[in-house]
């Protein structure tokens, strides 16, 4: 109970800083907490620049209710256990009516009963464990979920790679993979098509020659490999030595550039899924890709190509903004009840419509790596 | 087909392993306890060639035999040192005292390494890539794939297997060692310099380690500073397998882990228990012969 009186100087000083700020009333504060730092940060980063640029526009065409949108950031360090701190500090002391993120499923689950419990409505940009909606109303997010991902590969590998005969290799280690491979399955099964092999490796193993030594002994059109990108770099690599030479592909997890850099030449030809790509022309992703790369450098000066993460953590930012707009309040029950109905709204990852378990219902594309970069292969829609 | 290609594929990752545990048992050997840190002098080591690799490159053409031995050398007269001075700073002020002691700070050392190459001043926790030392061959005879990193790993581990047997059993300082290893007062009293045999002990173990880690690097490039955690493990377990302190016995003892472990984990469906299976087989293997394969029983008066 010793920190009971501590308690009670935080509430007050909680309530004085609320107290203090009322001649900032023209303002709208909104949380978000992303991973800055820590073993995640370029997810973080990328998802947070969207978030900024989506703030700055919207200030900039004069904010929503004719007030400007402040934006409050907190660091979780891609830890445990911090997003739960950080969004509670967001809400309880700061007094955000909504909040923004996270990326990494895990750490958006930690924050979502807090958000529940305050009736304070939270958007996850990129988080597509179909758990993190499931906490309750107040909890939407602007992406795919797995089920659909895993879907769309199973219609992908039977119809544009033409594959009859197809090896899942997971990683057991992770949620992610495991929930990735189950639908993956079930929809290629229902296409017509086989799952010549199923192997297992643990994330973070560095030899996979036993398991790929099998994959290849029963002769599969292709592998599916719901992944990381450094096992999958390390998978694909391994994969070339034993002669395997069908296309590999993955998920979402494989979208980053280490996956190049890791894997080189090795990886070159093979596909994932993931939510967006500049390339895919729609006017708004355009002008969305023009902006980004006018905002945000590279480490050595060249213009900065938003990513997915990017892409999304813009439209979370974007759809809050025209929720609160259409809801003419910044309360938190009728913003989520504008949220629960938002249909086509057009943002950078395309069209964007809020099904009845609060997640986005929207195409996915596939990438295939080519000449060290991301290419554009197609776009499916659910 | 498929079995011969298992092999060989168990072959390679147990020759990597059989290198890691001779560093282990080396240790052990002399000093009587379990060093750590080793795994992390592998990685080290692993991280030292990624350094080196790009300076080395500008001297020696990129991507040969050659260049890649100087590189291993230099790395593992890196590693050398920093093993001795680890041996100094961390082990040395708790020669007298108990074993457990020593132990545990072993694995302080150990940890001390990881996380402080995790932040983001030394070398990050990111996954790096690392690169090609020797172009790549793979030689396809049938219907097997035999690379030629799958030859340079066993060659590399033979030859350091009969040098190391030729500087124990051999040469003055190896008789030294085993003296130290035999009855270290005793050793003393007869004019051995109980520190400089020790210290070169560590040297010697962590040069194989900073070896055993650049190859393993070679042979999946992606390195990060826990990734010597794994492979210590197994070698650790492979060094008890063939029986501690046993040179012959630590070798045995990786072939024949790296061979359980890929035979396991190429059969559809129990793929997952790859480790579980490889280790209830090396627990069996120990009921039955305590002191390892090779081992010496030592009946201890008391």
């Amino acid at each position: 109970m010793r920190w009971l009186p501590l308690l009670a100087i935080a509430a007050l000083l909680g309530t004085l800083g609320t107290g203090c700020s009322k001649k900032s009333s023209d303002v709208i504060k909104v949380g978000e907490f992303a991973s800055l730092s820590g073993k995640e940060a370029t997810f973080g980063n990328s998802s947070h620049e969207g978030t900024v640029l989506a703030v700055e526009e919207i200030n900039a065409a004069g904010g929503v209710l004719g007030k400007k949108i402040e934006l409050l950031t907190e660091d979780n360090l891609s830890k445990a256990g911090e997003s739960g701190t950080v969004v509670s500090k967001l809400i309880d002391r700061d007094g955000v009516v909504a909040i923004l993120g996270e990326v990494a499923s895990s750490r958006s689950l930690e924050a979502a009963p807090i958000c529940q419990r305050s009736k304070i409505p939270m958007i996850s940009p990129s988080s597509t464990n179909p758990k993190v909606t499931e906490t309750g109303d107040y909890i939407f997010r602007v992406c795919f979920i797995d089920p659909f991902q895993g879907t769309v590969m199973a219609n992908f590998a039977s119809k544009t790679l033409k594959a009859k005969k197809v090896a899942v290799f997971t990683d057991v280690k992770s949620d992610y993979s495991k929930g990735l491979a189950k639908y993956f399955k079930e929809g290629f099964i229902k296409s017509g098509g086989e799952i010549s092999v199923e192997l297992d490796f643990n994330g973070g193993d560095k030899d996979f020659k036993a398991q790929l030594t099998a994959i290849k002994a029963a002769s599969p059109d292709a592998v599916f490999l719901p992944g990381y990108y450094t096992d999958a770099a390390l998978i694909c690599i391994q994969a070339k030595q034993l002669g395997l030479n069908v296309p590999l592909f993955g998920g979402d997890g494989w979208e980053s550039e280490d996956l190049v850099k890791i894997g080189k030449e090795a990886v070159e030809g093979n596909f994932f899924s993931t939510h967006y790509h500049p390339d895919v022309s729609s006017a708004k992703s355009k002008q969305f890709v023009e902006a980004y790369r006018k905002r945000f450098k590279n480490q050595d000066g060249t213009p900065k190509s938003p990513d997915a993460m990017a892409a999304l953590g813009y439209d979370s930012a974007m759809i809050l903004a025209e929720a609160m707009k259409r809801a003419a309040t910044t309360d938190g029950a009728k913003v989520r009840d504008v949220l629960a109905a938002m249909k086509d709204f057009e943002g950078a990852t395309g069209k964007t419509t809020i099904n009845e378990k609060r997640d986005a219902t929207k195409p996915a594309v596939i990438l295939q790596v080519k000449d060290g970069a991301f290419k554009y292969v197609e776009t499916i829609s659910p | 087909m498929d079995w011969l290609q298992q092999l060989i594929n168990g072959l390679a990752l147990g020759s990597i392993y059989a290198l890691i545990a001779l560093g282990y048992t080396m240790v052990y050997g002399v000093l009587r306890f379990i060093n750590f840190a080793h795994s992390d002098v592998l990685m080290l080591g692993a991280f030292a060639a990624f350094f080196l690799a790009p300076v080395v490159g500008t001297i020696f053409p990129a991507q040969s035999y050659l260049g890649a031995a100087v590189i291993v050398i230099i790395a593992a007269a890196i590693c050398a040192a920093i093993g001795m001075l680890i041996e100094l700073l961390a082990y040395r002020p708790l020669r007298n005292r108990p074993k457990l002691t020593v132990l545990i700070t072993a694995i302080g050392v150990s940890l001390f390494i990881e996380y402080t190459c995790q932040h983001k001043a030394v070398f990050g926790a990111r996954t790096r890539p690392f690169p090609k030392l020797i172009p790549d061959h793979n030689f396809h005879i049938g219907g097997i794939v035999i690379g030629n990193h799958d030859i340079v790993v066993p060659v590399v581990t033979a030859l350091l297997l009969a040098l190391l047997w030729l500087i124990v059993q051999r040469t003055k300082i190896g008789m030294a060692m085993r003296a130290v290893s035999f009855n270290p007062q005793a050793a003393a009293l007869m004019g051995v310099n109980i520190n400089r045999i020790i210290s070169f002990t560590f040297g010697l173990g962590s040069a194989l380690a900073a070896v055993a880690g650049i190859l393993y690097a070679m042979k999946s490039p992606g390195i990060e500073p826990l990734m010597g955690i794994q492979p210590g493990l197994r070698a650790f377990i492979a060094a008890v397998l063939g029986g501690i302190g046993n040179l012959p016995g630590a070798a045995l003892g990786g072939l024949l882990l790296g061979l359980l472990e890929t035979i396991a984990g190429g059969i559809p469906g129990i793929s997952n228990y790859r480790d579980g299976i490889a280790f209830a087989i090396l627990i069996l293997i120990l009921l039955f012969r305590p002191a390892g394969l090779l081992g010496e029983v030592k009946t201890e008066k008391v």
